[in-house]
């Protein structure tokens, strides 16, 4: 056994309210504050300026996804995982689908798995990128930054529109491969949107790397230490600007994650602004996988034919099927007893887990820092409430 | 790591610990490890520190609902029906204790070894419904016992802050179990209506009133 000392839940250590003479001040910050990015509320307990103690409040948008996807089949699901974490919705997606079909023993074609990981990497560049436009927009650079990330992001979201229909909710993964294969031409504009975006991150990149004001408000905020980023359960960029080298595209191997060469950029400080430049190395990383994959895309199916969508009912038994989502680990715990739809169906949130250390990073700190710190915790409120 | 050598080495090193290899017959073959509540929290901590195991990282929790099943058996019984003696088929009904089950996904990012299911249940659904939390070991399941708490309602002793996460403060049943009765059509904060009230009052009958 070793002898580490494992940090305790801030929450066992509630300070007193009442300071005689002094008074604190309780506020509740949300639901509908513009920087917590949707119905979130989180009660603060200020002594002046600095935060004494912060408990998150969740559930406005609430609606027991888990208990509506035991009452349906399997496939009927596949929809409703698009509106858990909406900015990406290809990714739930392909959680749920890698999670059924471990259950099952599906094999993905050669195509499909090329196609999920194009999809999933152009995925992962629009939710940092506007992540990042997010944060300058929290932290009051108003509107162009925001606009210039959302620029980017449009000309994926227009790329996901023309291959799936849809531009937020793709619905774009079947049990066994994709459900539609890429248009003529589609994969021309694609390599085009590519090779055109380092152009937005060098320019982009000036706005974060060189600004003394940027700097000054998130170099040393929200330290968030190995030990307990681990301990917590973070994941994701959130874990990795803590020094924590874990990415499940490297450790899983899942899809055909062992056939690219890219890089896990990892942080040394665990502040805000190591959360934010993560975002900045993955995107670069993301371009490269991307390459890779359009360059080496084979034809061929693009669904499994063995694979019968309708009667779909699994052996008994239960699976744990995890992906590295643009925001951390998205997994998806399925029990099946044999009938048509799953006995259990859980989802674990890596936008709830991540916020499990929020009080932690914001004790003794601004008002304003707590907006900055929550938005480099990238959380949508689909996915935390469910 | 084989999950017999797991069990074996738990079995060495926390005494009298009751340990059970729940198998796992779908092909992503993750067998689980069923441990008794009593030794739950020695055991998990004995996961995260060993040496050769290091399951540091405490990626899912979950609560799984096992409501008491009926089984009905048909058996042959020697009766005497009209003084004359003759067997009868006559179906007997025993029923299953049904009961709350948690299961943690734990992982290791020293070794990158995982998942090991650990699961854990309680006695029945109504009062023996105490675990051990976990989170004094795991602080990521922080939230997630909360979450499990609120909708299943397995009691975590231990954990800092049990409050209910996504339902509101005053709701009284827990949505994720199986015998969960939806609420008619109204607003469910009950308003002060004589009618609404009496409504309300139904509804938390018929789902047991827990």
């Amino acid at each position: 056994m070793s002898a580490v000392t494992y940090p305790t839940p801030q929450s066992q250590l509630e300070p007193a309210i009442d300071r005689g003479e002094e008074q604190l001040l309780e506020i509740s910050m949300g639901p509908q504050h513009p920087s917590t990015h949707g119905v979130f509320r989180m009660n603060v307990v200020l002594d002046g300026e600095v935060v004494v103690r912060l408990k998150p409040v969740f559930g406005y948008l609430h609606r027991n996804h888990e208990k509506i996807a035991e009452n349906e089949t399997y496939l009927g699901s596949m929809p409703y995982t698009d509106r858990l974490d909406y900015i990406c919705s290809i990714t739930n997606n392909w959680a749920y689908a890698l999670a059924v079909e471990q259950l099952a023993g599906i094999q993905v074609p050669e195509r499909a798995e090329y196609l999920r990981v194009i999809t999933g990497e152009l995925t992962r560049l629009q939710n940092h990128a506007s992540l990042i436009g997010f944060l300058l927009q929290d932290m009051g650079s108003s509107g162009t930054p925001l606009m210039y990330a959302f620029r980017e992001r449009e000309k994926i979201l227009d790329l996901f529109e023309e291959l799936t229909g849809a531009r937020m909710m793709c619905n774009y993964m079947r049990f066994g491969g994709c459900r539609v294969d890429m248009p003529a031409g589609w994969l021309d504009r694609a390599k085009k949107v590519v090779q055109e975006f380092p152009r937005f991150l060098d320019e982009y990149e000036q706005l974060l790397v060189g600004n003394e004001i940027l700097m000054e408000r998130t170099q040393g905020i929200g330290v968030l230490s190995r030990e307990l980023a681990i301990n917590a359960g973070m994941s994701g960029p959130m874990a990795r600007a803590s020094n924590v080298s874990y990415d499940i595209r490297k450790v899983d191997k899942y899809s055909i994650y062992d056939r690219f060469s890219f890089r896990v950029p990892l942080g040394e400080h665990g502040d805000v602004y190591d959360r934010y430049m993560m975002r900045f190395l993955e995107m670069r990383e993301s371009l490269k996988i991307l390459n890779d994959a359009m360059r080496d895309i084979p034809p061929g199916p693009i669904v499994d034919p063995k694979m019968r969508i309708r009667g779909f009912r699994p052996k008994p038994g239960e699976a744990y099927g995890r992906i590295e989502s643009p925001k951390g680990e998205l997994g998806f715990y399925l029990i099946s007893d044999g009938s048509p739809n799953p006995y259990r169906y859980r989802v674990r949130p890596p936008s709830l887990i991540n916020l499990t250390v929020l009080e932690d990073l914001c004790i003794g700190l601004n008002v304003a820092d707590v907006v900055a710190i929550l938005g480099s915790v990238d959380i949508v409120l689909g996915e935390v409430d469910r | 790591m084989n999950l017999d050598t797991i069990k074996s080495e738990l079995q060495a090193n926390v005494p009298g610990c009751r340990l059970e290899i729940v198998l796992n017959p779908s092909p992503s073959a993750q067998h689980s490890l069923l441990v008794d509540a009593e030794h739950g929290f020695a055991v998990a901590r004995f996961l995260r520190d060993a040496s050769d195991l290091r399951f540091d990282f405490c990626s899912n929790v979950t609560g799984v609902d096992w409501p008491s099943k009926e089984i009905s058996a048909k058996v042959k019984v020697k009766k005497i029906v009209d003084g004359v003696e003759s067997e009868v088929e006559e179906i007997q009904k025993s029923s299953t204790q049904g009961y709350l089950e948690v299961v943690y996904h734990l992982y290791s990012q020293d070794l990158k070894s995982g998942p090991l299911p650990l699961r854990m249940r309680t006695q029945d659904r109504d009062r023996g419904v105490h675990l051990p939390s976990l989170t004094p070991i795991w602080r990521s399941a922080e939230f997630q016992e909360r979450e499990v708490f609120d909708l299943f309602g397995v009691i975590f002793d231990g954990h800092p802050d049990l409050r209910r996460i996504l339902m509101w403060d005053a709701f009284q049943d827990h949505p994720m179990r199986k015998d969960y009765v939806d609420p008619d059509d109204f607003e469910y904060e009950p308003t002060a209506h004589d009618q609404v009230l009496q409504r309300a009052g139904q509804h938390l009958s018929q789902a047991g009133g827990r």
